[in-house]
C-alpha cells in the first residue's frame, strides 16, 4: 500500500464531514467555531495533497491564506461573543432568542 | 516598477489603493480630531469614494476595447467589472450619507464604521474583477468580514450582537464549504486561474462526481451570500439586527458582488457546467421566490419584511442566470442597478424613522407618515412601487428583461410563476403603503433628517423616477458592460 | 517503505479521532484541547506531504495563535451553568442524518473519482521541496505571483484587528477623553 492523493483527500473528506456535523448539531458557539476550523483544515489537507500531486507550491500558498482567513474569522467571532456575553451571559446559539434562529 | 508590479498592476490597483488609503486616513484623523470635528470622517469617506471613482472612470475608458489583466492573471478588469465597481461606489456613497446622523443617535463611534465600510468595498471590487480562485476567495472574505463587524457595530444592543454572531457563524461555515469546493477544483485542474480551470474541466466528463462536488460546494457558498433558499435564514436576522443605515448597502452590495462572481465563474471557469446546473438553480430560484414572498407576508417588522422581499428579489435575479442567454445576463445587470436605487431608497426612509428613543422598525411606526411627513411618505410610496415592479418606475425594467429572457429560452412555467409572485408581492408592499396613508400616528416626534440623508433621498428618488421614464442611458450602460462577453 | 504508510495512518487516525472528540465532548475546554491534537496531527500530515513551511505555520498560527485565543475566551466566558444544559441542538438527529447522507455521497464520489489522478505519488516532487527547501520555493511563489492575494490577506487581518477592538471594547467606555 502506498499513500497517494486519494488517501489524503479521503482524510480531508472525513474531517470536513465531522466538521459539518459539529456545526449542525452543537449549540455552543465556541464549539461551532471549532467545527468550522475542522472544515478549513480539511480544505488545507486537500490543498497540500493536490500541491504534491501537481508538483507546485501554489496549493500550499492557498492553504496559508485559508489559515490567515481562519484566524481573522475567529478573532472577530470571539470578539462578538464577548460583546454578546457582556449583554447576556450565554454562549449558546439557541438561547439567542431575540431573533429567531 | 518590478517584473511583478508593472504599469498594469499600478493602473488597476489605484481605486483599491485610494479606498484603502482613505480608510486608514479616516482611522488616524478620527483619532486625532474626533473632539473638534466629529463630522470629519463621513466627509473623508465621501472624498475617498469620489477619489476612487476617478481612476475607476479612467480604467473604464481604458478597458472599453480590451480587458486589462493584472497581478499574474489574478484580476481581469473589463467592462463588466467596472460596471459593478461604479455600482458599489454609489451604494457606499449613499450608505455614508445616511449613516452620520444614525450613528449619532445610536451614540456609537463614527470613524471605524466608515473605515470598515470602505474596506468592504475593496473586497467587493476584488470579487467583481477576480479571475482566479484564491483572489476571489480573499475578496469574498474581506467583504464579509468587514460586514460581520458592521452588523454587530451597535455593540450595546443585544439584537445587533446576536445578528452579527449568527451571520458570522453561518457565513464562516459557508465560506469553509466554498473553500472546500475551490480546493477540489484546484485538485482537478492544477491551477486556480478561471481559464485554466475551464480548460482542465473541459477535458473531463461533466458527470464526473468530483467535478460535480466541487461545483456544488462553490455554488452553495455563493448562494449563501446571495441569501438564496435554502440558505436564506441569516438574512432577516442580520438585516433586523444590523444598523438600519447599513442594511441597504449590505443588501445591495453583497448581492451584486456575489452575482458578479457567479456570472463570471459560470462564464469563464465552468462554462461546460452551466447547462447541467441551470435546472438545479431554477429550483433554487423558485424556492427563493416562494420563501421570500410568503415570508414577507407574515412580518410585522419593516426591516424583516424588506429582508424577505430582498430574498424574493434575489430569486428573480437568479432566474436571469437560469435563462442563461445574453438577455438573461443583461437582465441581471439591469435588475441589480435599479435594485440599488430602490432598495437603498426604502431603507433610507427607514433610517429617518430612527429617532432618539424610537427604534422605528415596526410596520406600525409607518402609521400616519402621510400626515407627519408627506414628502417622505410619497418617496417611500415610489420606492415600494418600484420594488413591486410597477411601470413606469425603474424597478419595472429589471423584471421586464428577466421575463423576456425566460420567454426567449422557453422557460414559460418559470415566467408564469415569477409573474404570479410579483402579483403576490404587491400585497405586502401595499400593506406598508396603507399603513403610511391611512393609519394614525402613534407618536409625533419629527423624523430625523440630516443634510446627507436629504441629499441621498433626493438623488435616489430622482433616479428611480427618471430611470423609469428615460431608461435608455441606464440600458446602454448595462449593454456596454456586457461587451466582450 | 512501510514508514510513510505508518506515519500517514498515525497522523490521519489521530486527526480524525481528535475531530470526533471535538464534536462529542461536553466540556468546551476539552473540545479545544482535542482540536489542538487534531491540528498538530494535521501538521504532521503536511510534513508527510512535503509542505514543511505550512506545517510550521499550522503549529505557530493555529495552535499558538488561534487556539490560545480560544482558550482565553473559554476561560473568560465559560460558566459552570453552561455545562449543565444539553450540549446538542434539538435538530441534531436531522443534522446528523443530512451529514451522513452527504458524507456517504462524498465517499462514493471520491472512490469513484480516483481515476482523476494517479493512485500514488510516492516521492515528493522536487518542485515542492525545490532547491533551498520548501520554504524558499514557497516564499518565491508567494511574493512573486501572489502579490494581490498577499495584500488582501493583510487587509483581512487589519479588518479583524479593528473589528475585535471595536466589538470587544468594554461597555460604556466611549473614547471621549
Amino acid at each position: 500500500m502506498t499513500i497517494g492523493t486519494t488517501q489524503y483527500v479521503l482524510v480531508g473528506a472525513l474531517l470536513a464531514a465531522i466538521g459539518c456535523v459539529g456545526v449542525l448539531t452543537r449549540r455552543n458557539v465556541l464549539v461551532i467555531l471549532m467545527s468550522i476550523e475542522l472544515i478549513l483544515n480539511a480544505v488545507n489537507i486537500n490543498l497540500v495533497a493536490f500541491s504534491r500531486q501537481w508538483g507546485q507550491v501554489h496549493g500550499q500558498i492557498f492553504g496559508l491564506f485559508i489559515m490567515a482567513d481562519a484566524a481573522a474569522e475567529v478573532a472577530v467571532g470571539l470578539a462578538l461573543l464577548i460583546a454578546l456575553f457582556r449583554n447576556k451571559a450565554t454562549v449558546h446559539a439557541d438561547e439567542m432568542d431575540l431573533l429567531k434562529w | 516598477m518590478s517584473e511583478f508590479f508593472g504599469p498594469n498592476e499600478w493602473f488597476v490597483s489605484r481605486p483599491l489603493a485610494e479606498l484603502g488609503i482613505f480608510a486608514l486616513g479616516i482611522l488616524l484623523l478620527d483619532y486625532w480630531f474626533r473632539r473638534w470635528r466629529p463630522g470629519l470622517t463621513p466627509l473623508l469617506a465621501l472624498l475617498g469614494i469620489g477619489f476612487a471613482a476617478i481612476p475607476t472612470r479612467q480604467i473604464q475608458l481604458a478597458v472599453r476595447q480590451a480587458p486589462l489583466q493584472a497581478f499574474d492573471g489574478a484580476l481581469r478588469v473589463d467592462n463588466f467589472a467596472v460596471y459593478f465597481w461604479f455600482l458599489f461606489l454609489a451604494a457606499a456613497g449613499v450608505a455614508v450619507l445616511t449613516s452620520y446622523r444614525f450613528l449619532e443617535i445610536e451614540e456609537e463611534p463614527q470613524g471605524e464604521y466608515y473605515a470598515l465600510l470602505l474596506f468592504s468595498v475593496i473586497g467587493m471590487f476584488v470579487l467583481a474583477a477576480a479571475d482566479e480562485l484564491i483572489v476571489a476567495f480573499l475578496g469574498l472574505e474581506v467583504m464579509s468580514l468587514a460586514l460581520y463587524v458592521l452588523v454587530g457595530y451597535l455593540r450595546r444592543d443585544r439584537r445587533s450582537n446576536e445578528a452579527a454572531l449568527k451571520y458570522l457563524l453561518l457565513g464562516a461555515f459557508s465560506s469553509a464549504i466554498l473553500a472546500y469546493g475551490m480546493s477540489l477544483l484546484y485538485g482537478l485542474s492544477g491551477s486556480t486561474r478561471f481559464e485554466e480551470v475551464a480548460a482542465a474541466l473541459a477535458r473531463q466528463s461533466t458527470a464526473q462526481p468530483l467535478v460535480f462536488l466541487g461545483v456544488a460546494a462553490l455554488t452553495v457558498g455563493l448562494l449563501f451570500k446571495l441569501a438564496a433558499a435554502p440558505f436564506h435564514q441569516w438574512a432577516p436576522d442580520a438585516y433586523q439586527g444590523a444598523p438600519t443605515a447599513l442594511v441597504g448597502f449590505m443588501s445591495v452590495g453583497v448581492k451584486a458582488a456575489a452575482f458578479a462572481l457567479l456570472l463570471r465563474l459560470f462564464q469563464t471557469a465552468l462554462p461546460a457546467q452551466r447547462p447541467g446546473w441551470a435546472p438545479m438553480l431554477a429550483g433554487v430560484a423558485l424556492a427563493t421566490m416562494t420563501l421570500g414572498n410568503f415570508g414577507a407576508l407574515l412580518q410585522n417588522n419593516t426591516k424583516r419584511l424588506l429582508a424577505y422581499s430582498s430574498i424574493a428579489h434575489a430569486g428573480y435575479m437568479l432566474l436571469g442566470f437560469v435563462a442563461g442567454n445574453q438577455t438573461g445576463r443583461y437582465g441581471v445587470l439591469v435588475y441589480l442597478l435599479v435594485y440599488t436605487f430602490m432598495e437603498l431608497g426604502a431603507f433610507t426612509v427607514l433610517v429617518s424613522l430612527r429617532r432618539r428613543g424610537i427604534v422605528g422598525d415596526r410596520v406600525d411606526d409607518l402609521n400616519g407618515l402621510m400626515h407627519k411627513a408627506p414628502g417622505s411618505a410619497i418617496m417611500m410610496l415610489l420606492f415600494l412601487l418600484s420594488l413591486a415592479g410597477v411601470p413606469p418606475l425603474a424597478g419595472f425594467y429589471g423584471k421586464y428583461f428577466i421575463f423576456l429572457a425566460l420567454i426567449q429560452t422557453q422557460h414559460f412555467a418559470l415566467a408564469v410563476a415569477a409573474v404570479l409572485y410579483v402579483a403576490l408581492s404587491l400585497y405586502y408592499y401595499v400593506r406598508l403603503v396603507a399603513a403610511m396613508f391611512t393609519g394614525t400616528a402613534t407618536e409625533s416626534a419629527p423624523l430625523s433628517y440630516s443634510a446627507g440623508l436629504r441629499l441621498a433621498l433626493g438623488a435616489l428618488v430622482a433616479l428611480t423616477v427618471l430611470v423609469g421614464v428615460f431608461p435608455e442611458p441606464m440600458l446602454r450602460m448595462a449593454h456596454n458592460a456586457l461587451i466582450g462577453w | 517503505m512501510l514508514a510513510p504508510v505508518f506515519f500517514f495512518c498515525l497522523f490521519a487516525g489521530t486527526a480524525v479521532l481528535g475531530a470526533l472528540l471535538v464534536i462529542t465532548l461536553r466540556n468546551t475546554m476539552h473540545c479545544a484541547l482535542a482540536l489542538i491534537v487534531t491540528l498538530l496531527a494535521v501538521a504532521g500530515l503536511f510534513v508527510a506531504a512535503g509542505a514543511e513551511f505550512l506545517a510550521g505555520a499550522q503549529v505557530m498560527l493555529y495552535v499558538g495563535g488561534i487556539m490560545v485565543l480560544f482558550l482565553f475566551v473559554i476561560m473568560l466566558v465559560n460558566l459552570e451553568r453552561e455545562q449543565q444544559v444539553p450540549q446538542t441542538a434539538p435538530q441534531w438527529v436531522l443534522g446528523l442524518l443530512a451529514v451522513l447522507t452527504l458524507g456517504g455521497l462524498l465517499g462514493v464520489m471520491l472512490l469513484r473519482g480516483t481515476g482523476r489522478w494517479p493512485a500514488a505519488v510516492t516521492a515528493i516532487p522536487a518542485a515542492v521541496t525545490g532547491p533551498g527547501g520548501n520554504s524558499e520555493r514557497f516564499s518565491m511563489e508567494l511574493f512573486q505571483h501572489n502579490l494581490l492575494a498577499f495584500e488582501l490577506v493583510g487587509l483581512l487581518l487589519l479588518i479583524a484587528m479593528i473589528g475585535a477592538v471595536v466589538l470587544a471594547k468594554a461597555r460604556g467606555t466611549r473614547i471621549e477623553e
